[in-house]
């Protein structure tokens, strides 16, 4: 038999299923009292205990997938100690004479029912967290374990209702080959921990509970969303072939941690990784990356009512260039604008935002602004190894502009006795096509070029990526474009200028032969494409990358490019 | 002693911001109420406060009762408007 619900974890499952009754829809009684003290009593050890296994679900969640997991049970922490929750119960035990369980039953579902009917989706799911926790209250009231799934010692895929995030979180992978609940969405907390902890899951398969009894055999490919109950051999079988196919593919993959970037003949290129934050160096660490080649410093403004300060922009940089532990990070200063708004800036409306006052447009008009970003990012300058790079440069001019302004920070920090490092890189984004057309001379004043690809690729073929109708246009493959990035990386070569590209297409595996053959120091991605563009290079010449790259620099339509480099390639 | 306000942050009284109001309000040994529509709510009750669903420029009134009333109501009428610091 097969079910259809909502991929919410990639990955193929194979296993004996586990029917999970977390007791969410416990029947509970109504039980008349007599001595409410120590009825209350029960319920205040309840909670307690309740809030001992939370915590260490925050702890073990911290430990797993970081803080801002973990965060979640902070709320869940703060309910239990709910002073109006806590009155509402006693006050309804003391007057109508009953349970504990019951009155906390009645008065959870008030809230439930509030939230449930709230016209913000936001808010309805909360009462997915108020279940969450109380559920587990009432248990302790009942006597009932609270079973704990990290204690699973066979192989299962787990078959529940429903998931809250403290039963995913402490799922033991090793344990749980895969689960499917009847309800739940795409970006339900349980589904987004699944893909965190890379484990396969479908959820939304509607009453899935009632069809699948313990121990049938359940297997589904979590990116699918179909789920298999007990299938032919034939179907197994073939479950089982994708299953070692994916295994394979991505053990090949892990075999490329720790080796060099390096063509088949030799050429090393460094394979980088974009970040916007802390967090992402999880990612960037476990995909190997050899550097930040683009760290977007515009996540740190947004979301709030005023510029973060020098120091506390200083204390965010600081911890990113200290985790890369020597390893380079090129920061790319405020790139604000566009789609990105900040109401603290007042930028207004705007007929074309994308061709208006953003990133260095914005920056050397507000020096203030700018400088104080920039001696944030000098002060770490001593902490590790750190570029600097002004996006949206469209003239000489302005580029000097903005190394003016550097220096001006710099001479600023000096006066105050702060050390920075005499090695600080300074380069610029190569995303305007009247930038890439002059390279030649912007070579002459900095380290780098990084070629902002989304960018370049929008204003070369004057296409607004957001707009659906010309979406075909916005095309990687355009000739025009890639002639021209060709032409930036001539110069940047004549120049002895470093050449990185920092866009989507630094991990489009029929580009990259191309880059190759320009002459790229680095390609800088986001870490996932790190490992499969790393392999890519290895089974790449570079004579024969050459090759290719002159035959489609005279090539006059994009369908023709691909074509030829999907053969290349094959 | 009463401060009448508006939520100013754009999601509205969302968990976060109402964690962020019930810790401060539990700072003071005052009764702290909400009041939205002549229903008080108590303020360090973060249920109380998420259930009142009060959106973006939703007025409410933050009353306290208590030694520490004056400090607690202006206290909670800042950390209101400067959108509980939250960026």
């Amino acid at each position: 038999m097969t079910y259809e619900g909502i991929s919410a974890s990639p990955g193929v499952a194979i296993g004996r299923a586990f029917i999970y009754d977390n007791g969410h829809n416990l029947e509970i009684e109504k039980r008349e009292i007599t001595n409410v003290e120590s009825e209350y009593e029960r319920l205040i050890k309840a909670i307690a205990d309740s809030k001992n296994e939370i915590s260490s679900i925050r702890e073990k969640t911290f430990q797993k997938l970081g803080e801002e997991k973990a965060q979640i049970f902070d709320a869940h922490l703060l309910l239990l100690e709910d002073p109006e929750i806590l009155s509402q119960v006693k006050n309804m035990m003391n007057t109508e004479k009953v349970s504990p369980e019951w009155s906390l039953e009645q008065v959870t579902t008030n809230f439930i029912n509030i939230f449930e009917a709230m016209d913000d989706e936001y808010m309805r799911e909360r009462a997915a967290d108020i279940r969450d926790v109380f559920s587990r209250v009432k248990r302790h009231l009942l006597g009932l374990k609270n079973m704990d799934l990290s204690l699973l010692n066979e192989e299962v895929i787990l078959i529940a209702h429903d998931l809250t995030p403290s039963e995913t979180a402490t799922m033991n992978k090793e344990s749980v080959l895969g689960f499917v609940t009847n309800i739940g969405g795409k970006t339900s907390h349980s589904a987004i921990m699944a893909r965190t902890m890379e484990i396969p899951a479908v959820v939304g398969v509607s009453n899935i509970t009632e069809y699948v009894k313990e121990d049938d055999v359940i297997v589904f490919d979590g990116e699918e969303g179909k789920v298999y109950i007990n299938p032919t051999k034939d179907l197994l079988k073939e479950f089982e072939q994708r299953k070692l196919d994916l295994e394979k593919v991505k053990n090949e993959l892990n075999s490329y941690i720790g080796k060099k970037s390096e063509t088949l003949d030799g050429i090393q290129i460094e394979v980088a990784g974009n970040i916007g934050q802390l967090q992402d160096l999880d990612s960037f660490e476990k995909n190997d990356a050899e550097a930040v080649g683009l760290y977007r410093t515009e996540f740190l403004f947004m979301d709030r009512d005023k510029m973060p300060s020098e120091e506390e922009q200083y204390q965010i940089y600081s911890k990113i260039v200290e985790r890369l532990n020597g390893k380079e990070c090129i920061f790319r200063t405020l790139d604000i604008g566009g789609d990105k708004k900040l109401d603290y800036l007042h930028v207004g409306e705007e007929e074309n935002p994308f061709l208006g006052y953003r990133a260095i447009r914005i920056c050397l008009d507000d020096r203030e602004l700018f400088k104080t970003q920039l001696r944030a990012i000098l002060r770490t300058s001593v902490l590790g190894n750190i570029g600097i790079m002004f996006p949206m440069i469209s003239n000489l001019d302005e580029l000097l502009a903005a190394k003016d302004i550097l220096n001006e920070a710099k001479a600023e920090l000096k006066s105050k006795g702060i050390e920075i490092s005499d090695d600080i890189k300074i380069g610029m984004m190569i995303e305007i096509p009247s930038s890439a057309i002059i390279s030649d001379i912007l070579a002459k004043h900095v380290d780098f070029f990084s070629i902002g690809t989304n960018d370049l690729t929008q204003y070369t073929c004057a296409v607004d990526r957001m707009n659906e109708k010309i979406s075909h246009l916005y095309d990687p493959y355009n000739p025009g474009l890639l002639r021209l990035i060709n032409m930036v990386s001539k110069a940047a070569l004549e120049n002895n200028v470093k050449l990185a590209m920092c866009g989507s297409m630094a991990h489009d595996r029929l580009l990259v032969p191309l880059f190759v053959a320009m002459g790229f120091d680095e390609l800088s991605m986001s870490p996932m494409h790190v490992l499969p563009t790393r392999k890519l290079l290895s089974t790449l010449d570079s004579k024969k990358c050459q090759d290719v790259l002159s035959e489609v620099m005279t090539m006059g339509t994009s369908k023709e490019i691909t074509q030829r480099l999907e053969s290349f390639l094959s | 002693m009463e401060r009448t306000l508006k939520v100013m942050n754009d999601e509205g009284l969302h968990a976060r911001p109402a964690a962020i109001l019930v810790k401060e309000a539990n700072a003071f040994s005052s009764n702290v109420e909400v009041v939205v529509n002549g229903n008080a709510t108590n303020a360090k009750s973060i249920m109380g406060l998420m259930a009142l669903g009060l959106k973006k420029d939703s007025e409410f009134t933050i009353r306290a009762e208590g030694d520490d009333a004056e400090t607690a109501v202006e206290t909670l009428a800042t950390l209101v408007n400067n959108k509980f610091n939250l960026h």
